[in-house]
């Protein structure tokens, strides 16, 4: 994919988050809070940073993208879509009765999409596996995670961190999407997770801190992710419902359909 | 088949098979640090670019080995049959959902482990994986068997569920017997028309036994053994049906196992006489295979006792 500049980027997330909200307010079930959250970091890496080819979505030596925070499946189809893969109908069918949009990410049903999601925790083992395998071929593919905030207080995780770093795969690198709320309430309130970038300093990951919003701070620190000796963490503060006043920091978006109004406000805000 | 097979326990036909297999560079072995119980450390002792022990964390490992198929390797994985159920719902939604094609070999599994006690022994381990859709579950009775069925996974299409015994059993097969088995089709060990004995892994030497000492009432038993507990043979049920019948045998809870599998064939498609040999909603605890056995219940008396109950021929004695 050839790399585009911030301006352009942003564009795209403009229009993927439009897509995120209309999908949800038309499925009237989903998850907008976490697709607006983390969407600029997925146009970032399809548009501008990962080894993908959208006219051959299964070329095997594309990089891999793990979406293991599954429920923010809209953000992975609105991206698709962006990039041509999926179309405007496939869209509309979000959730309904035979969709290749599933309610989760399911790679069974949605080309382009490499890991089957929605049982949290799972992605950075899978990730790991796509990393050893790259490795294993000698191939230059570089193997993506996006992570929730809430999500890495599964324990897999951990165990995933742990072995990724023993067996120094560098062609790793996870994201974690740090929007500071899960389904019940704010992370805090729920299980604190503490300083999620000296955790994984301290299984043996480079880290980075960025503004998950910033698209020029996102690109760079993918790009620098893929250049460390050992695996990569991305810690990216990141606002719930972000472009969406009234999902914005609001743990009732984490997994609520706007009503008819409040999708009309919407549509107006990311005007 | 290369190589000598000496008697052994089923785990190390699992362990003779990963190197028999080995010179497809698509294979992979993953460990959660009993590589040496398991006996996959002989193929990373050869091969350790492409074995991946990965600590004691199985639920890693699962997924771990499910990035990996969907890069085109074949991931073998192993750990203790018990510690496999703590990666049960990996296997459900990150493989047997997927599509992915991963191969788990849970050895120790059963009573029959003995002394380590009831957190080893795996009762239930059958049941749950054969509740997946497409999963593949296997329960080999001896080495032999053991190597040839996890080498014809090689080939095969679907994620697996293999279960091996930690401890030695008689060879029921020679090598040139096993490399003729087949996945989803029963082997039929002994013939008789007057009852038949459906078991699995460590009850099929026991059923053997029981068969032998019915044939001295008169009483000729079939024994098949079913190494495939999923996909089941229908056809072979059906044909134990016209025996009228049926005693299964399993090391293993009667819930849900080789007995509630066959079960579910024949309340459906041919009601017919059966009991079970298998554990009866217990756990085990300490002692040597044979005491725990006896004390479950799991041994050839038992299966006559049951075979007894249901024969219609009346025994000579």
């Amino acid at each position: 994919m050839q790399s585009q500049s911030v301006e352009e980027l942003n564009a795209s997330a403009s229009k993927c988050r439009k897509r995120i909200v209309d999908m949800v307010y038309k499925a009237k079930s989903g998850h907008p809070g976490g697709s607006l959250s983390c969407i600029d970091i997925l146009v970032a890496l399809y548009k501008g940073v990962m080894r993908f080819d959208s006219n051959n979505p299964s070329w095997d030596d594309r990089d891999r993208f793990i979406m293991s925070k599954g429920h923010a499946s809209p953000a992975v189809y609105s991206i698709l879509r962006e990039v041509g893969i999926l179309q405007d109908s496939d869209l509309n069918g979000f959730r309904s009765l035979g969709s290749v949009c599933q309610g989760h990410v399911d790679r069974k049903w949605t080309e382009g999409v490499d890991f089957s999601a929605g049982s949290l925790g799972m992605g950075l083992s899978f990730g790991l596996g796509s990393a050893l395998a790259a490795r294993l071929d000698g191939s230059k593919r570089h193997t993506w995670v996006l992570l929730g905030d809430g999500e890495i207080q599964e324990g897999q995780i951990w165990e995933a961190a742990m072995a990724a770093s023993h067996l120094e795969v560098s062609n790793l690198t996870a994201i974690i999407d740090k929007n500071r709320i899960q389904n019940d309430n704010f992370v805090d309130d729920q299980m604190r997770v503490g300083d999620i970038g000296s955790k994984f300093k301290s299984f043996g990951w480079n880290v980075i801190n960025i503004n998950g919003h910033d698209m020029h701070e996102i690109v760079s620190a993918l790009k620098d992710s893929k250049t460390g000796n050992g695996p990569t963490a991305i810690i990216a503060s990141t606002v719930k419902g972000k472009g969406v006043s009234y999902m914005e920091n609001n743990p009732a978006f984490h997994g609520a359909a706007p009503n008819d109004e409040q999708y009309a406000l919407a549509m107006e805000e990311l005007s | 088949m290369t190589g000598i097979s000496e008697p052994g326990a089923s785990r190390d036909g699992y362990g003779d098979a990963l190197l028999d297999l080995s010179s497809d560079e698509r294979v992979v072995v993953l460990e959660a640090d009993l590589g040496k119980s398991t006996k996959s450390c002989h193929f990373r002792a050869k091969y350790p670019k492409r074995t991946f022990c990965l600590g004691i964390a199985e639920q890693n490992m699962a997924l771990v080995g499910a990035g990996l198929a969907e890069a085109g390797k074949i991931p073998f994985a192993s750990t203790f049959a018990i510690f496999s159920e703590r990666a049960f719902e990996q296997f459900r939604n990150g493989i047997a959902r997927t599509g992915l094609v991963v191969h788990l070999c849970g050895s120790h599994g059963g009573m029959h482990t003995g002394q380590d006690g009831s957190s080893a022994q795996s009762t239930e381990d059958l049941g749950i994986f054969r509740t997946l859709p497409g999963m593949t579950v296997l329960h080999p009775c001896d080495r032999n068997s053991a190597r040839s069925l996890t080498r014809n996974l090689i080939d095969h299409d679907n994620p697996s569920y293999t279960r091996t015994a930690r401890n030695k059993t008689r060879e029921i097969y020679s090598e040139e017997e096993a490399a003729a088995l087949e996945i989803g089709v029963a082997s039929e060990l002994r013939s008789g028309d007057d009852a038949t004995i459906i078991a699995c892994g460590v009850m099929v030497e026991r059923s053997l036994d029981a068969a032998d000492e019915l044939a001295k009432h008169g009483i000729m038993a079939r024994v098949v053994d079913m190494h495939t507990i999923k996909p089941i043979d229908k056809e072979a049920v059906l044909s134990a049906a016209e025996t009228g019948a049926i005693v299964t045998a399993e090391d293993h809870s009667v819930i849900g196992g080789l007995g509630s599998a066959i079960a579910e064939i024949l309340a459906e498609e041919c009601p017919t006489k059966m009991r079970m040999v298998g554990v009866r909603d217990k756990f085990g605890e300490s002692g040597s295979p044979e005491e725990i056995m006896y004390k479950m219940g799991l041994t050839s008396d038992n299966i006559v006792q049951r075979v007894m109950e249901i024969v219609q021929k009346p025994g000579r004695t």
